[in-house]
């Protein structure tokens, strides 16, 4: 089971969060000004990666709060906890990413 | 030799003599001593056989003397029922009544009234085992002051060192222990766990440890889950079996376990033993057995020259020492009486005369294997030491280190000073700065010379297409046949090999044979060493644990929160019969005596339709949408408006996700130009709420809209039917209850007669006139009382769920969840109007998307069975007359969603989604039954009572 750090009440099990899916997807500003494919892509298309990915997470049995997390598809190690809203941080190197997205 | 009876010696041992304790297996009555383990109190009683073996029904006994042990399975049956123990790890208690198990156990059919607890636990520094290496571990990391756990298996502490003879600082090594245990429980931040299994190793150090606690009454267990900052794995090794012809006879016994018996049980195994060893540990047991009295007629090494002093020693002592071979077969038949012995070639063939040696006992030391289990689990890598002959942990993926024989260590010395530089370590590491202490001087248990590991030892005949008899995995009856025909059909990989043969999956998961199996396979395919095979994946848990202890007390009431109403002592009393509706129970229907369902709902349903009605509706989700922005916020989450809704007046509203398929539905009341009170489907009040939260956080931070669950703070009673209104003034003297004054689809404050503030909504989920009674969840059953007194006259009657679903489908009226399932529109429910055309909201963009817009969707319709009396199944397929029924996949038309008797048609219907359903509206579809009649129905409109819905108003 993950431990994660919500960014307002600190370690807790995972247990006690909802998974959010990838982060960074915003809702386009105007959908009906996308095609259907750029549309489709919003809905139903993310990232997979082996490696690094940005997701989000709430603490549903805390603070309710959503925030975003940078895990280790692989390894689970969490190298990045930050709020909603916020970019994702730029790691000190890429040498361990293997995100191309 | 003791001249006590059976095999027990007069002095010495972890086992108290002066409390004898009775114990039967297998019918028969024996006396052992507190201290023993069931194994230990069979072979002082001469017992060494168990069970036979699962498919050939071989005799099998007693090989080790903890939880690797791969026969020695016994049923429970007192103090408490429980197959599938072992022998090996079931401590001796008054009483205990056990029998031996061909593979399988039984579970009892009484309800299992034992109580397991669950208990929670951060540490800085787990520490698993508490041999030498995790005592010292534990020691050096307590005394940095972190927060240290020391959990172990055994009922005390000392490992390995309770089954030896080794000198510590100049004295006994159990007197060092007993320093150790009285430091660490002296330490305000350090706990002990005895009878602790750690189980399981998961990400970000969370451990699994299962207690056993048989002096609790009840004598439950307990499930610990730690999370740790750093764990050392101090877990100890497993001695490996050694496969050759005949491995599997009771008296071939693991040699580090026959000097655990010998030494902290008192418990002489055999009378005359022959030892066959691949390395050095297997001299103690030899030479310790013949200080014991026992005859040692050979010692076999695998290695042409042994180290000269450990020779010197055994030839001293009477023991010959036959360099350079191996046991090539046993003899007996329930019961040794002797072995088969050759020499070796450098190239492992057997070469010159077979010898035969007379005994009752072969002490089998095949090499140790770490026990990596939860270093594995753990996701840290193993590598394979050719100079160990055994897989070792490597890099470590968590905060995880590994110590003592755990790692590799075999020697005293170097498991205390490897504890102790783990210990300091994690704890400097957990921010505890801490030195090693220098680990003090041993006698015993020197640092071995390396071993000459035999992964095969050749049959005297045949080839090993042939050798059925030597034993691989022996609880699981598998032979090095059986791994030459899985290699000779191709397999290589260690992990298909496994489930060819089943090698490793049996009650033991392979601890003992693991290695000694991929040490055939290596042997088989022609790799050079079993570090070419590689591992199976090691999975928790590390031993076998009841589902009991894993539920805890999530048993019962207890498995799942149960939520009720403010009026559910009054419906139980009404004798309700309930169902779950998500968490909650609610009424499904009032029987009366003499009726079933069909009858109770067909009553309670005439009552609704031509006199009045009530319902407990205070499990409707509610929420409370407050702030300057809350019209704008709703306007985006909804497919229709809410912006333009006056002050006091209502609106049915349906969500769709992005994808444009509903989401869920209900009717929000507006009490204030910026508070929206919303109702949400009863199993849906969470996800809504999670819903728009989610929209409030991550795209519209900006919208001053706060959202609350109030579902608990609310108490709904719906009355419903035509004579509601005469019941509802009644009840509230104060309010105008006339059709002009509080109209459909209105919210009126008012106190009712018995003096509750009440908020009544004119809503109709049944198309009758009807109210919803809010009040404070604190009057809530007096008020339903209360609208049941003033409606006694009219003959107000209760009424259930299943009597509200077939009013509100003989509307048409949809149920989120049974007639949509995530993939229907707010259109094929025929909801076009409620879809705004003039402003944006989520999911709008799919509408356009080519697939939410084909003619042929699936539409919500209703069906009427041709047959009136005929009740379709819900969730029955709809196919066109004359489709071919044979074909693979039939060609569906869609599935029925709801399907109710009518009182108010005087015959059954049902809602369906059918595929271009609206362009069927009187057609025939057919549902084909499992029973394999075929029912036929005509595709009407979903709306199939009053459908111009003159009845709302009364
Ligand atoms: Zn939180």
């Amino acid at each position: 089971m993950l431990l994660i750090a919500c960014p307002w009440c600190g370690e807790r099990d995972e247990t006690e969060y909802h998974y959010g899916g990838q982060a960074h997807v915003a809702h386009p500003a105007d959908p009906h000004a996308l095609s259907d494919a750029e549309w489709g892509a919003y809905l139903f298309v993310r990232d997979n990666p082996k490696g690094e990915f940005a997701e989000r997470w709430m603490h549903a049995a805390g603070c309710r709060r959503w925030f975003n997390v940078v895990r280790h598809t692989v390894t689970h190690d969490i190298s990045a906890v930050y709020p909603a809203g916020q970019p994702r941080p730029v790691p000190p190197s890429d040498e361990h990413s293997e995100v191309t997205a | 030799m003791s001249n006590r009876p059976g095999n027990r010696l007069a002095a010495g041992g972890r086992v108290d003599r002066s409390a004898p304790l009775r114990f039967t297996f297998d019918g028969v009555e024996y006396t052992g001593l507190r201290g023993d383990t069931l194994a230990s109190a069979l072979l002082a009683n001469g017992v060494l056989a168990v069970g036979p073996s699962l498919y050939r029904e071989r005799p099998r006994g007693i090989v080790t003397a903890g939880v690797d042990d791969p026969h020695a399975l016994v049923q429970l049956e007192r103090p408490c029922s429980d197959p599938m123990q072992l022998a090996t790890t079931v401590e001796l208690s008054d009483g205990l009544a056990a029998t031996g198990l061909q593979g399988r156990g039984r579970l009892d059919d009484a309800p299992d009234e034992t109580r397991y607890d669950k208990t929670y636990l951060h540490t800085d520094v787990l520490v698993v085992g508490a041999g030498p290496a995790g005592l010292a571990a534990a020691l050096a990391a307590g005394r940095s002051g972190a927060r240290v756990v020391l959990v172990d298996d055994q009922p005390e502490p000392g490992g390995a060192l309770l089954s030896g003879r080794e000198r510590i600082d100049g004295r006994p090594a159990l007197a060092w222990v007993a320093e150790a245990r009285a430091e660490l429980e002296a330490q305000p931040e350090t706990r002990l766990l005895t009878r602790a299994t750690a189980i399981g190793h998961h990400d970000q150090n969370y451990v699994l440890v299962a207690e056993r606690r048989p002096d609790r009454p009840g004598g439950g267990g307990r499930l610990w889950h730690f999370r740790a900052r750093q764990v050392v794995l101090a877990t100890g090794a497993h001695e490996r079996p050694l496969v050759f012809a005949g491995n599997d006879r009771p008296g071939v016994m693991s040699a580090a376990a026959v000097r655990s018996y010998l030494n902290r049980y008192a418990v002489l195994t055999g009378r005359r033993a022959v030892v066959f060893t691949t390395g050095d540990s297997a001299y103690a047991t030899a030479l310790e057995l013949a200080a014991a009295g026992a005859e040692v007629p050979a010692l076999v090494d695998t290695r042409p020259e042994p180290p000269a002093a450990l020779v010197k020693a055994a030839r001293a002592a009477g023991i010959e020492v036959l360099a350079g071979a191996a046991v090539v077969g046993t003899e007996g038949g329930a019961r040794l009486t002797g072995v088969r012995i050759s020499a070796l070639t450098a190239e492992e063939q057997l070469t010159g005369p077979v010898r035969e040696v007379a005994c009752d006992l072969l002490a089998v030391s095949g090499g140790w294997s770490p026990a990596v289990h939860l270093w594995s689990m753990a996701r840290g890598t193993v590598r394979y030491d050719a100079t160990l002959a055994a897989f070792v942990p490597d890099r470590a993926a968590q905060e995880v280190r590994a110590c003592g024989s755990g790692r590799g260590r075999h020697d005293l010395a170097g498991c205390l000073t490897e504890g102790f530089t783990a210990g300091a370590e994690a704890a400097t590491a957990a921010g505890f700065p801490f030195a090693a202490p220098i680990a003090p001087p041993c006698e015993g248990d020197t640092p071995p010379a390396p071993p000459r590991p035999v992964w095969l030892v050749p049959g005297e005949e045949g080839d090993p297409s042939t050798w059925r008899d030597h034993f691989v995995d022996a609880q699981r009856d598998a032979t090095v046949a059986d791994v030459h025909r899985a290699v000779r059909a191709g397999m290589r990989s260690v992990e298909h090999i496994k489930r060819y043969t089943t090698i490793g999956t049996a009650h033991d998961q392979g601890k003992s044979c693991g290695v000694a199996a991929i040490g055939v396979i290596a042997r088989l395919l022609g790799a050079r060493s079993p570090g070419e095979v590689g591992t199976t994946t090691f999975r928790g848990p590390y031993v076998p644990v009841s589902f009991a202890l894993l539920a805890g007390r999530e048993r019962g009431p207890l498995f799942d929160p149960v939520r009720t109403t403010a009026v559910h002592p009054w419906h139980v009393r009404r004798g309700a019969v309930f169902e779950n509706v998500g968490q909650w129970h609610r009424p499904r229907y009032y029987p009366r005596p003499g009726e079933d369902m069909d009858a109770a709902v067909l009553r309670e349903c005439r009552a609704a339709r031509e006199a009045v009605a009530v319902m407990d509706a205070s499990t409707l989700g509610k929420i409370d949408v407050i702030g300057p922005d809350a019209a704008v916020f709703l306007d985006r989450l909804y497919t229709n408006g809410f912006a333009k809704l006056p002050v006091g007046s209502a609106r049915y509203g349906v969500m769709c996700r992005a994808d444009g398929m509903v989401f869920d539905d209900g009717v929000t009341v507006r009490l204030a130009p910026d508070h929206y009170y919303l109702t949400t489907t009863t199993g849906n009040a969470a996800a809504v709420l999670d819903w728009m939260e989610e929209w409030l956080q991550t795209e519209w931070p900006e919208l001053r809209v706060r959202c609350t669950s109030v579902t608990e703070q609310w108490s709904t009673a719906a009355v419903v039917g035509p004579r509601s209104r005469e019941v509802v003034a009644a009840l509230a003297p104060g309010l105008d209850v006339s059709n002009d004054a509080f109209p459909f689809m209105t919210v009126r404050d008012a106190v009712l007669a018995n003096g509750v503030p009440a908020r009544i909504c004119r809503i109709s989920f049944s198309g009758e006139l009807a109210y919803e009674i809010n009040v404070s969840s604190w009057y809530g059953l007096a008020v339903w009382e209360a609208v049941l007194a003033y409606g006694a006259h009219a003959g107000i009657t209760p009424y259930g769920t299943e009597t509200m679903h077939v009013l509100r489908a003989e509307k048409g009226y949809p149920i989120v969840g049974q007639d949509t399932d995530g993939t229907v529109t707010p259109q094929d429910l025929g909801m076009t109007w409620v879809v705004a055309r003039h402003k944006d909201f989520v999911g709008k963009r799919s509408f356009a998307r080519a697939d939410t817009s084909r003619a042929d969707r699936r539409h919500l319709v209703g069906l009427l069975p041709v047959d009136g009396g005929e009740l379709l199944p819900e969730g029955a397929q709809l196919v066109a007359p004359g489709a071919d029924l044979t074909a693979v996949p039939v060609d569906s038309l869609g599935h029925v969603t709801s399907s109710y008797r009518s009182a108010a048609l005087d015959r059954t219907f049902a809602l369906a989604l059918v595929r271009g359903g609206r362009d069927r509206i009187g057609e025939t579809v057919l549902a084909p039954l499992p029973d394999g009649r075929t029912v036929a129905a005509t595709v009407t409109e979903p709306v199939l009572f009053d459908p111009k819905g003159g009845r709302r108003d009364g």
